[in-house]
C-alpha cells in the first residue's frame, strides 16, 4: 500500500451471534485499511456481512452477537481492547455513522436541534444555548433551508431527504476524523440520493474526513470511493482501487456481480446472471463460500478456502485462480470473460 | 408489423379522499393520478418510471380495478373494464395478472406453492382439478424451481424463489398482461438478474405483454421497448427505449437520467442536481407541476400546463410535456441553477 497514512486498519475480523439454531459468523475473516481522506466502499449484497462489519468496528453489536477475533486499529490502538467508558467518549465524536433508515434512526420525541446539541453537550463540553447556535450553523452547513425554523422541527416534520441531512449533521457534530455511512441514501429517490451522495462528498473535501461507505449500489461505489472491499458471505473476497475493481475485476464473484447489473447507460443484450444463491450461514461451504456458485469451481476450489492475497500493487483477492496452486484451465471463462490464471501454464514462480 | 392493441388508457385519474374536520367530510384529494392515456401493444413491454408518489403503481392498480378509478377508461381489447360489473370483470382479470414487490407480503405463508397455484387456477376454472397437479409441477419448472418443492411453504423459500413463486401464479391463469409492480426491486443484483431473464424467456414462450412499473432505470432500460415518465401524477415524457435514454426532451427525465450513479469511474458526467423535494399530490404545482424544481422555469411554466407534443427532432411517437422543448434543445434557454 502506498505511503498514505492508515487511520483505521482493520485485521482479520470474526463476529458471530448465537441464534436458536446455532453459532453463526456473520463476519469471518474481513480485512481492510482506510488511508486518512479516502473513501473506502464495502459491498456485498444482502446477508454478506457488511453493516455487521461497521458495527463491529463501533462495537454497537446486538447482545448476541461477540467479535471472537481481530483488530480494529484506529490510530495504531485497538479499539476492541477499549473500555466502554473509552468507546463512548469515542462514538459519535472521533468516528461517527450514518444509517440507512433517517425515519427509525431519529428519536420521534424530540426536535432536530435536540438531538444535534446532544452529541455537542457531551462531547465538545457546551453549554444548551452554544450547542443550539451550532445545530444552526450544522443544519447550514448540510443544506437545509432556513435553518434556524428547522432546528425546532420535529423528525415528521421534515422529508426523507431532510431526516437524512439531519443525520449526517449530527454525525459531523464533533468533527470526526471517520464517518461511516452504512446505505445512506437506499431509502431516498434517485433526485434526493444525488443530492446526499454530492453533500458527503463536499464535507469530505472541506473537512478532510475519511468514510467508509457500505451500500449494495455498484454505481454509487463508482462514483464516491477511492478503494472497495467486495464482500460476500462474511469475508472480504476482492479488494481493490476502485478503477482496478471496475475496469479488470478478477474475481468470478466481481465479475458475475457487474455482468448481472442492468446499466441504464449503455446497451445490453442479455444478463449473464450469477447462478443459485447465497449460501445460508448455518450451512457454509467448507472451500471457497462462492464455489458452488462459481462457474470455474474445481475439486480445490471446494476443498480449501483460499486466503486473501496481496499483490504488488496492494490489491487483494481471495480466490485459487490467481495462485500457484490452481488445477484449473490456464485460461478461465467467467460470465463471458476470460481471464488468466497464475499457476497452470505459467512459469513464474514467486518467492513467498 | 400490423400492431394489435391490447390496453388502452385514457383520462385515467385516480383521487384518494382526505377524510378531516369533526364530521370526517372529504377535506381535500390526494391526486395520485391526474389525466394520464397511454397504449400497450401487443407483446411489448412498457415501463412506468418515476420517483416515489409519482403515481406509477396507483396507475398500475387502477388498470386492474384493484382501486376504482375516480375517473377515464380502461379498455382491454375494446372493452371498457371500468363499465364492468364485478363479476364480469372477474373473468377479465384472468387475462390480466400482477406481480407485487414484496416476494415475503404477496404470497399467504400458511399455503403450500401447490394450493397457491391450485387455487389460482380452480377460481378462474383454467384446468379440471385433476389436471391441475401435472400443471403446478410443470409451471414450477417453467420459472426455475424444482417440482418436488410444490408442497413446501413460503418461509422455506429465498427471497427469488418466491418472486419466482409469484411469476408461477401469475402464470398459472394463462394471462395476456402481466403487471410487475417493483417486481425485482427487493432482490440482489444477481438474483435480480436471473428474474429479469425468466421474464424475458417467459415474454418469448407464451407472447406475453408486460407493463413494468419500476423506479430503477437500469432495469428499464434492459428490458422494455417503451417507457413512460412519470412525475407527480402526469406524464413528462413518453418514448421508445433508444429515445429517451440517447435523446431525453424533458428537464426532468435529464435530471434523473443524470441523477443515477454509474458503475465507471472513468465516466465523468454532467449531473445535474436537482434542488429540493417531490413536492406534495395534495397541493401539487400550477402549470408545469414540475415547474418548482425545473431550472428552466418561466412564468408560463407557473400557470400554464404543458401537453404532451412531438416537435421536430424528435421520433414519431416520441412525446414530451414541456412548453420549451425547441428552445431548451437550441440552447436559446439555459438552465438556471
Amino acid at each position: 500500500m502506498s505511503a498514505n497514512e492508515i487511520i483505521l486498519d482493520v485485521k482479520d475480523l470474526q463476529t458471530s451471534f448465537k441464534t436458536d439454531t446455532g453459532e453463526v459468523r456473520a463476519v469471518d475473516g474481513v480485512s481492510f485499511q482506510l488511508p486518512k481522506g479516502k473513501t473506502i466502499g464495502i459491498v456485498g449484497e444482502s446477508g454478506s456481512g457488511k453493516s455487521i462489519t461497521s458495527l463491529s468496528i463501533l462495537r454497537l453489536l446486538a447482545s448476541n452477537g461477540t467479535i471472537k477475533n481481530g483488530e480494529v486499529l484506529y490510530k495504531g490502538q485497538d479499539l476492541l481492547k477499549f473500555s466502554e467508558a473509552q468507546m463512548r467518549k469515542l462514538r459519535g465524536n472521533e468516528i461517527s455513522m450514518i444509517f440507512q433508515e433517517p425515519m427509525t434512526s431519529l428519536n420521534p420525541v424530540y426536535t432536530v436541534g435536540q438531538q444535534i446539541s446532544e452529541a455537542l453537550i457531551l462531547h465538545q463540553n457546551m453549554s444548551k444555548k452554544e450547542a443550539a447556535v451550532r445545530s444552526v450553523e450544522l443544519l447550514k452547513l448540510v443544506g437545509i433551508p432556513s435553518p434556524d425554523k428547522r432546528v425546532k422541527n420535529y423528525p415528521f416534520e421534515l422529508s426523507g431527504g431532510m431526516r437524512q441531512r439531519v443525520m449526517i449533521a449530527m454525525s459531523l457534530a464533533c468533527n470526526p476524523e471517520i464517518l461511516i455511512a452504512d446505505e445512506p441514501t437506499t431509502a431516498l429517490d434517485v433526485t434526493i440520493q444525488a443530492q446526499i451522495l454530492e453533500l458527503i462528498k463536499d464535507l469530505q473535501e472541506r473537512l478532510g474526513m475519511s468514510v467508509i461507505f457500505i451500500t449494495h449500489d455498484l454505481g454509487v461505489v463508482a462514483e464516491t470511493c477511492d478503494y472497495v472491499a467486495v464482500m460476500y458471505a462474511g469475508q472480504v473476497v476482492e479488494y481493490a482501487d476502485v478503477r482496478t475493481l471496475f475496469k479488470e475485476p478478477k474475481l468470478p464473484y466481481t465479475i458475475g456481480l457487474l455482468n448481472s447489473l442492468p446499466r441504464h447507460d449503455i446497451e445490453q443484450d442479455k444478463l449473464e446472471p450469477i447462478q443459485g444463491n447465497v449460501p445460508s450461514p448455518h450451512n457454509m461451504p467448507v472451500g471457497c463460500r462462492f464455489a458452488p456458485r462459481c462457474p470455474a469451481a474445481t475439486d480445490l476450489c471446494r476443498a480449501k478456502m483460499p486466503k486473501l492475497e496481496t499483490d504488488e500493487n496492494g490489491n487483494q483477492i481471495r480466490c485459487w485462480i490467481y495462485s500457484e496452486e490452481w488445477d484449473g484451465e490456464s485460461e478461465v471463462n467467467l460470465y463471458g470473460e476470460t481471464r488468466i490464471a497464475k499457476g497452470r501454464g505459467t512459469k513464474t514462480v514467486l518467492p513467498d | 408489423m400490423a400492431k394489435q392493441e391490447l390496453l388502452k388508457v385514457e383520462g385515467l385519474k385516480q383521487y384518494f379522499p382526505i377524510k378531516g374536520g369533526l364530521l370526517g367530510r372529504t377535506t381535500n384529494h390526494v391526486k395520485a393520478v391526474d389525466d394520464i392515456s397511454f397504449t400497450i401493444y401487443e407483446g411489448e413491454t412498457v415501463s412506468i418510471v418515476g420517483e416515489s408518489g409519482c403515481g406509477k403503481s396507483t396507475t398500475g392498480r387502477a388498470i386492474l380495478r384493484l382501486e376504482e378509478p375516480t375517473e377515464g377508461v380502461v379498455e382491454f381489447k375494446g372493452v371498457n373494464l371500468a363499465g364492468l360489473s364485478k363479476r364480469e370483470m372477474r373473468k377479465y382479470r384472468k387475462d390480466m395478472q400482477i406481480i407485487f414487490q414484496d416476494p415475503y407480503a404477496s404470497i399467504n405463508p400458511r399455503q403450500t406453492v401447490a394450493s397457491v397455484l391450485n387455487e389460482a387456477m380452480e377460481i378462474q376454472k383454467v384446468l379440471p382439478a385433476n389436471k391441475r397437479r401435472a400443471r403446478i409441477e410443470e409451471l414450477l419448472e417453467t420459472v426455475g424451481l424444482l417440482p418436488y418443492q410444490a408442497d413446501r411453504f413460503p418461509h422455506e423459500f429465498s427471497g427469488g424463489q418466491r418472486q419466482r413463486i409469484g411469476i408461477a401464479r401469475a402464470l398459472s391463469v394463462n394471462p395476456e398482461l402481466i403487471i410487475c409492480d417493483e417486481a425485482v426491486s427487493a432482490l440482489d443484483v444477481s438474483i435480480q438478474a436471473q428474474v429479469l431473464n425468466l421474464l424475458e424467456d417467459l415474454q418469448q414462450e407464451y407472447n406475453l405483454t408486460y407493463l413494468f412499473i419500476s423506479h430503477d432505470l437500469g432495469v428499464v432500460r434492459h428490458i422494455s421497448d417503451r417507457i413512460i415518465v412519470m412525475y407527480l401524477g402526469k406524464i413528462m415524457e413518453i418514448a421508445d427505449k433508444e429515445s429517451l435514454f440517447e435523446n431525453p426532451k424533458h428537464p426532468y427525465t435529464k435530471a434523473l437520467l443524470s441523477a443515477i450513479p454509474v458503475p465507471d469511474p472513468d465516466k465523468k458526467k454532467e449531473r445535474i442536481v436537482l434542488k429540493g423535494d417531490v413536492p406534495s399530490p395534495i397541493n401539487p404545482p400550477t402549470g408545469c407541476r414540475f415547474h418548482t424544481r425545473c431550472p428552466f422555469a418561466t412564468e408560463k411554466c407557473v400557470t400554464d400546463v404543458p401537453e404532451l407534443r412531438t416537435t421536430a427532432g424528435m421520433k414519431e411517437n416520441h412525446q414530451a410535456a414541456c412548453h420549451y422543448i425547441e428552445e431548451i434543445a437550441s440552447g436559446e434557454m439555459q438552465p438556471n441553477y
